[in-house]
Order: structure tokens, then sequence, then C-alpha cells
């Protein structure tokens, strides 16, 4: 047997979806994503890590997603980091945050810098007015979406939760740290005492 | 609060802190942005605070960029930047450590109880953000009615969502709402 032998030459990788990227590519890729994502990232995310580069499977990508949907913060940009990082460490994790928001960062402060010029010209201030409206109709039904698996499952608990965060931060305009220092621990304790019960 | 102070460290701060809050993500945090932007620093107007939603929905990139706008309208590039990265990077340095964690020791079943007990948390913010940017926007009956529709269209059709905001820019422009 010769020493070079194939065993040796070529260890198998980790991921058995495809190469690693490297730093250009995930900035590359996440700059992609971004600037192609309007009004949810997410979507496009998923597309390109999970179709397009087969960096990882579906499965991978929605527990990388639950993960990172749990944690506070911008879900995306935590996905980002936390994507880039498992490939390349921390330059990787950065490389991916850059690309991410940078390239919409630069076009969010142009048009800032646009607003601030021209933001008191009538028709401008019409136009806004109206895709204000339409966009806030967007966010009310990403709400409605997200609320049908509750009512679906009839998860009580979980609607009288919602609703009283709800009344907390959108009716009694109560500050959000104070309200979720009290509606975090509660709501833990109760989802685990009743899958305490239903497994007892 | 204390006006005196640097605005970029305010900014720093206040966005620093409240990404550690935003549980659901960007758009759950919208009533604290409103709060703290409108009522408490009174950076900006209940209208310049509905203008800035609806540039960056229009805008590509993740939703989180209403931060950019509102740090820009501070203190101009410098507060762009320093809002930003104090929103994104605190939540993504703890997402990077807790994603290792969880890689070693995947067995616990911790992680699904949390999940399981945030979601209606964070449904119910985001459903306070729909009610305070309703109220700062629909200040018609026409404008309510695009609000209804447009929420009515995108939850029961595969409708791409960029319709409503074009559809909703040209009857304003129009001066229907």
């Amino acid at each position: 047997m010769p020493p070079d032998s194939p065993t040796a030459a070529s260890p198998a990788p980790d991921i058995p979806t495809s190469t690693p990227p490297g730093l250009i590519a995930l900035f590359v890729a996440f700059a992609k994503i971004s600037l192609a994502g309007f009004g949810g990232v997410l979507v496009w995310a998923r597309r390109a890590i999970v179709d397009q580069h087969r960096w990882m499977t579906a499965d991978e990508f929605n527990e990388t997603y639950a993960l990172c949907h749990f944690l506070p913060g911008p879900n995306v940009v935590n996905l980002s980091v936390v994507f880039g990082s498992r490939f390349r460490g921390i330059p990787g994790g950065i490389a991916a945050f850059a690309g991410l928001l940078g390239p919409p960062m630069l076009i969010v402060t142009i048009l800032a810098a646009l607003y601030a010029h021209f933001g008191e010209i009538d028709a401008l201030r019409r136009i806004l007015a109206g895709v204000s409206c339409a966009a806030v109709g967007l966010l009310i039904s990403a709400v409605f979406r997200m609320m049908m698996p509750l009512v679906k499952r009839r998860d009580l608990v979980g609607l009288v939760v919602m609703a009283a965060v709800f009344t907390a931060i959108g009716l009694l305009r109560l500050p959000l740290p104070a309200v979720l220092l009290v509606a975090i621990p509660l709501s833990i304790a109760i989802t685990f005492a009743i899958r305490r019960r239903v497994t007892a | 609060m204390n006006s005196d102070a640097n605005p970029i460290w305010t900014l720093v701060w206040t966005f620093g802190l409240m990404s550690l809050f935003a549980v659901g993500g960007a758009n759950a945090a919208i009533p604290e942005m409103h709060r703290v932007a409108v009522d408490v620093q009174h950076w900006m107007t209940d209208k310049q605070f509905a203008d800035v939603f609806a540039i960056s929905q229009m805008s590509p990139g993740p939703n989180v960029l209403i931060v950019t706008l509102i740090g820009y309208s501070v203190a101009g590039v410098g507060g762009a930047l320093a809002a930003t990265l104090a929103m994104c990077v605190p939540t993504a340095v703890l997402a990077y450590y807790v994603s290792r964690l969880f890689t070693r020791s995947s067995h616990s079943r911790w992680p699904a109880i949390i999940q399981a007990a945030l979601v209606p948390l964070s449904i119910g913010l985001m459903g306070a953000s729909g009610l305070i940017l309703a109220l700062t926007s629909d200040r018609t009956w026409a404008g309510a009615l695009v609000t209804a529709v447009s929420a009515v269209l995108v939850f029961a059709t595969r409708l791409n969502p960029l319709w409503m905001l074009l559809a909703g820019g040209c009857l304003g422009f129009a001066g229907v709402i």
C-alpha cells in the first residue's frame, strides 16, 4: 500500500451538505440575503443557506433559528452571527454580521439623510403616511399568523399570557423591562408546571 | 432625562439595554422604541415615528434598521451607527455564547420550555406594536381601512407584501389617506 493512500489524503468534512464557506463567501451571502429581504429577511436566509448553498440541512436551519428566536434581540442578526461562527469561528460571525447589516445600513442612512432634507415636502409626507398605514397592516397580519397555532391548539394559558403582555405594553404603556422581568419568570414557571403535570 | 449628556451615549445606553429585552425580535421592541423616542426623550414626533417605520419597512434588510433611522434623526451618521451597533452587538455576543453552550449539551429540555414560554410573550409584544403603530399612523378612517385591508390580504393570500406598501404609497400620494 503506497504511503499517500486516499484515506489519509482527504479527511471527511464535518458538514455532510457542502464545503464550509470562507469569510468572503459569508459576507457576500449575507449581504445578498439582506438586500433581497424586503419586509422580512428570514425567508431569503432559508433559501440561500438551505436550498442554494446547501450549507445546512432544513432541520439544522430550523434548530439554529429556534435558538435565535428565543434569545433577545434581532433574530436574523443573531442567526447570522451563530451561523458564521459555526463555520469560521468569531471572524466568520463578524463577516456574516457585517454582510447582513453593512449594505442595508448604508442604504437606510442615505434614506434617512434624504428624509431629513425633504421630509417636509407635502407629496412625500402623504406617500409616507400611506405606506405606513399599509406597513402596519403587514405587521398585524404577522401577529395573526403567529397567533394561529395557539388558537388551533386551544392553548388558553398562552393566549392569556399574550393578552396580558399586550395590555401591559400596548394599552397601559408600561416600560418593557419592568413588564418582562415579571412576565418571563411567570410564563416559564407556568409552562414548566404544566409540562410536569402532563408528563407525571 | 439627562439631556446634557452626549446624545451618542444616550443612544448606546438606550438601545443596548433595549436589545436585551427585545424578546421576539426588533418588531416586538417597537412599543418601547416609541415610548423612549417620542414620550421620554422627545427625539421625534408621532408623525416622524410613523414615517421612520414606513421607511424601514420599504428598505431592504432586517427590521432592526428602524433604530438606524432613529439614531440618524438624533445624532446624524454617528448616531445611526451607534444606535444600530448598540441594538445588535450585545445580543449577537449573547447568541454566540449560548449557541456554543447548546451545541455541547443539547439534551436538556430547558430550551424547549423557555421557547414555549416566550412565544406568547413575543406575540403579545408584536400585537402591542401593531396597536401603537396603528394609533400613530392611522390618522383618518381611510388610513385605518388601508391598514385593515392590507392586514387581511397579506394574512389570507400569498400576495407579495410589497404590493401593499406600493398601494398605500399611491393612495397617500393621491391624497386619499
